[in-house]
């Protein structure tokens, strides 16, 4: 075989193989979703965060707007401390917007929902949400439905 | 007690044997390492040796590829129906086959297509002395037949599991759209969302690239090292199959445990 031939064909594989990483990193990998790490960083407290990991969603009106940096329990105040990074296009969330710990679907995985109140001010970097609410747990959730129908009793 | 001394003996003679072998493949790979500035000078050597390494392995990574991918689908799909969670078929198959299936199932082929090829010609070579009589003439063999197949190893691994990996995609979208009628954007949205560029794609492609370089190693040492008669080649060509299949399975464990542990 020439040696051209050879060179085409070599042409073609690296292409191909060039081509399918570009595939593999536009269609399935989130390398369009990627703000990067120009995003900005807010942090919340939560009671219980549930089954919240580093890397889950955050989304205002079932929108993904960013996604939790870390989780860290705060010896201090009892807290879980969850911080969070925004896209920076949505740089327009009230300082009273409230944080709360939501599931997707019945048993679907967890994620932090903001709900943006009405102030005038908006969130920036390092601010913290005030109004938070903790993650249903199953288990308390039953708890206080066994408790409630002993007290009918 | 005689007979413990000799069982004690062959037992010793093959811990040593094996130890030195280990040596000199290390030795030997020291020795290709430098060799690869040549490469520099002659990038006509490393073309050639992509097409017999890289192109000619091609097609059966597309093929396993696709099929891989489609029978993914195809038994997540049973498994997640059942949870009403068919939606995530596409979350199931992309993820196994950019984290393992793709580097390991690719590295697993590649041995046994390109490694074996690569002993049994290195190993003739030797047994008909050419590598002998390239010293002869002050050709350094190593730089000349060795560094141009390790480089070319080395470089289409990677290619070769990222094709494995996007045809096992294609074939995903294939049985989950078409045959059993999910909806095209949900299987893309679902993969999108839960597939991280670097955590993922970057670390499988990190995984290919050292299985490229350990299956191409060990066969270009074992067609080096072989004992240079009939004898010795094949099982030479066997040994390349046989130890890269376990470094690939066994390293793959090693880079997991590292990568995924978070």
């Amino acid at each position: 075989m020439s040696t051209r031939t050879i060179e085409i064909m070599v042409g073609l594989f690296v292409a191909a193989g060039i081509a399918a990483l570009f595939m593999l990193a536009m269609k399935v990998s989130n390398l369009s979703t990627y703000g990067g790490d120009e995003g900005y960083v807010i942090s919340a407290s939560f009671d219980n965060i549930g089954g919240l990991k580093v890397r889950s969603l955050v989304s205002a009106s079932g929108v993904r707007v960013g996604q939790v940096v870390s989780i860290e329990y705060d010896s201090d105040g009892y807290e879980a401390r969850v911080t969070m990074s925004i896209d920076p296009q949505y740089d327009k969330f009230p300082i009273d917007t409230a944080a709360s710990i939501m599931t997707s679907g019945l048993l679907g995985e967890q994620y932090v929902g903001l709900q943006p109140g009405a102030e005038e001010e908006y969130l920036k970097v390092g601010s913290e949400i005030e109004l938070t609410q903790s993650a249903l747990v199953l288990e308390q959730i039953i708890g206080q439905f066994l408790y409630s129908k002993a007290e009918e009793e | 007690m005689m007979l413990l001394f000799d069982k004690l003996q062959s037992l010793g003679h093959s811990a040593l044997t094996s130890l030195q072998r280990l040596g000199r493949g290390h030795v030997f790979l020291m020795q290709v390492l430098p060799a690869m500035e040549g490469m520099l000078f002659r990038p006509g050597l490393l073309i050639r040796q992509m097409y017999s390494v890289g192109v000619l392995t091609m097609l059966i990574i597309v093929v396993a590829g696709l099929f891989v991918g489609m029978v993914m689908a195809l038994q997540s799909y049973y498994a997640l129906v059942d949870f009403g969670a068919e939606d995530s078929v596409s979350v199931m198959v992309v993820l196994s086959l950019l984290r393992e299936l793709g580097p390991v199932v690719t590295a697993l082929l590649f041995a046994g297509r390109a490694g074996s090829a690569l002993t049994a010609e290195i190993g003739l070579m030797k047994a008909t002395e050419q590598l002998s009589g390239m010293e002869m003439m002050a050709v350094n063999p190593i730089e000349r037949v060795i560094a141009p197949r390790f480089l070319a190893g080395f470089l289409s691994m990677p290619l070769l599991a990222a094709i494995f990996s996007a045809v096992g995609v294609m074939g995903g979208y294939l049985v989950a759209v078409e045959l059993l009628g999910l909806d095209a954007g949900a299987f893309w949205s679902q993969a999108i969302s839960n597939v991280d560029l670097y955590h993922d794609l970057g670390n499988g492609m990190i995984k290919s690239a050292v299985f490229g370089f350990v299956v191409v190693w060990i066969a270009v040492f074992e067609g080096y090292d072989c004992v240079p008669t009939s004898d010795g080649l094949g099982k030479a060509t066997t040994r390349t199959v046989v130890h890269s299949s376990l470094a690939v399975l066994g390293l793959d464990f090693v880079l997991t445990a590292l990568m995924f542990s978070e």
